[in-house]
């Protein structure tokens, strides 16, 4: 299988085989111009298998939102063809829009224009609360 | 400017702060009786509450303060379709304070956000209810002389019930305090409130199905109502809501000096015939609650 090498922009690595279209999602990619390459159930010596995502422009990247995602991808900045920086990724504290309130009590159920705000209240077994309601939030 | 959402906005110290106040408001009332003249109270009640409106609409008055304000949705802009934000912004131009209830949880955080004036959260649906948990507070320190070493039975719905999660969070702060948790398999305490307040804090906790298993060892018993409206199924409601029912015969090897409270209204959960024993604290645990709102008032309005 043949995809070409990218001049510039990103091949975000060691995402957890099957969560790719999530990510492309996500990062809203369907709506770029440029080539962008998924690729899924790649072979990976860590984990078996890993999914893929290459991207051939330099566009911004929402390191905060893949870092929920998944911190254990990485993000490989790639320029006139080299690997110039890898950057590991963290939980982030407060993730905004992402994921949705389940709980149909909540205000965010009813009020327009608010943001969906979850916080990481429990770094060590990963869990986010909505800012307003406290609820947990199911990640997949 | 500060607002108070939920208990945790207040620290142990203002916490015990606000009791001395109330507590000197309770020894002579008339010396406060002018504190807030020519300010306004605004009670945004967007689901009924008749007791907690009228007891923070009585402590203003008594601080020689006005109150506005509506009392259901139905009569406010709500019913308009306006927003917690927009209405907010409009009833602080108008308002020095504001306390407010919602059904939707968090309602009160948002109305923080955009507000001019401090916010008292009055309850947010199943959430929070801070003042609620200020008057328990006041209340066990009153009747008990403390708020340290003590064994509190918690009785009924702590699924569900926000007045038992709060009052976990705040006497979680004190020292030597032991919680026995009754209650029946579908409404028992979330496992998040057993992890994240009391493991984490190392307190002392037990769970049971029998009222009387360990009543002889509580010196307060705070017991609760089965709430038809935190329930999606009718079924559910109907098979748990008379679930306990303290009455004096299951009080007979209850402490001579045990306090049982309620935060009201109540419905089967304690007979009448409790009404005149003396260990029963819960009309009492009313009163308190204008005094500690007054304490509250005068501390978000920074009156001396």
């Amino acid at each position: 299988m043949n995809i070409d090498s990218i001049k510039n922009g990103y091949v975000i690595d060691h995402i957890q085989a099957g969560k790719g279209m999530e990510i492309y999602e996500l990062l809203h990619l369907n709506e770029l111009d440029c080539q962008v390459a998924i690729i899924t159930n790649a072979k990976s010596q860590k984990t078996g298998k890993k999914d893929i995502i290459k991207i051939d422009k330099d566009i911004p990247i929402d390191l905060e939102t893949l870092g929920f995602i998944d911190h254990n991808i990485t993000v490989n900045i790639v320029k006139d063809d080299r690997i110039i920086d890898k950057r590991k990724l963290n939980l982030p504290e407060k993730i905004v829009n992402v994921a949705k309130c389940k709980n149909p009590r909540c205000i965010t159920s009813i009020e327009k224009d608010l943001d969906q705000i979850f916080i990481l209240t429990d770094k060590e077994n990963e869990v986010y609360r909505c800012k307003y309601c406290e609820m947990s939030l199911k990640r997949k | 400017m500060k607002h108070l959402i939920d208990i945790k906005d207040l620290s142990v110290e203002e916490i015990n702060n606000l009791i001395e106040v109330a507590k000197d408001i309770i020894s002579d009332e008339k010396k406060y009786s002018h504190k807030c003249d020519g300010k306004k109270l605004a009670t945004l009640f967007f689901e009924p509450s008749t007791r907690t409106r009228l007891s923070f609409e009585s402590a203003m008055l008594s601080l020689g303060g006005e109150v506005l304000g509506f009392s259901e949705a139905s009569s406010s802009s709500v019913s308009k379709g306006e927003t917690v934000s927009d209405t907010i912004r409009v009833v602080g131009c108008y308002s020095d304070i504001i306390a407010m209830r919602h059904p939707k949880e968090g309602a009160p955080l948002v109305a923080a956000e955009k507000s001019t004036v401090p916010i008292i959260n009055a309850g947010d649906g199943g959430h929070n209810h801070p003042t609620q948990t200020l008057t328990d507070l006041l209340t066990i320190k009153s009747e008990k002389g403390r708020l340290e070493n003590l064994t509190i039975g918690l009785c009924g719905d702590l699924k569900f019930g926000r007045t038992v999660h709060s009052l976990i969070t705040a006497m979680s702060r004190y020292k030597n305090i032991k919680f026995v948790l009754i209650a029946p398999e579908e409404l028992k305490l979330p496992e998040y409130v057993k992890k994240d307040v009391l493991e984490k804090n190392n307190i002392e906790y037990c769970e049971t199905k029998d009222i009387e298993e360990y009543i002889g060892n509580l010196d307060i018993l705070y017991m609760t109502r089965v709430q038809k409206e935190r329930f999606f199924n009718e079924a559910d409601y109907i098979r748990l809501k008379d679930y306990y029912i303290l009455n004096k015969e299951k009080l007979k090897n209850a402490k001579e000096d045990l306090c049982i409270m309620h935060p009201l209204p109540r419905v089967n959960e304690i007979a009448t015939d409790v009404d005149d024993d003396p260990r029963a604290c819960y009309f009492k645990q009313a009163n308190y609650g204008k005094y500690i709102r007054m304490a509250l008032i005068l501390k978000m309005l920074e009156v001396k």
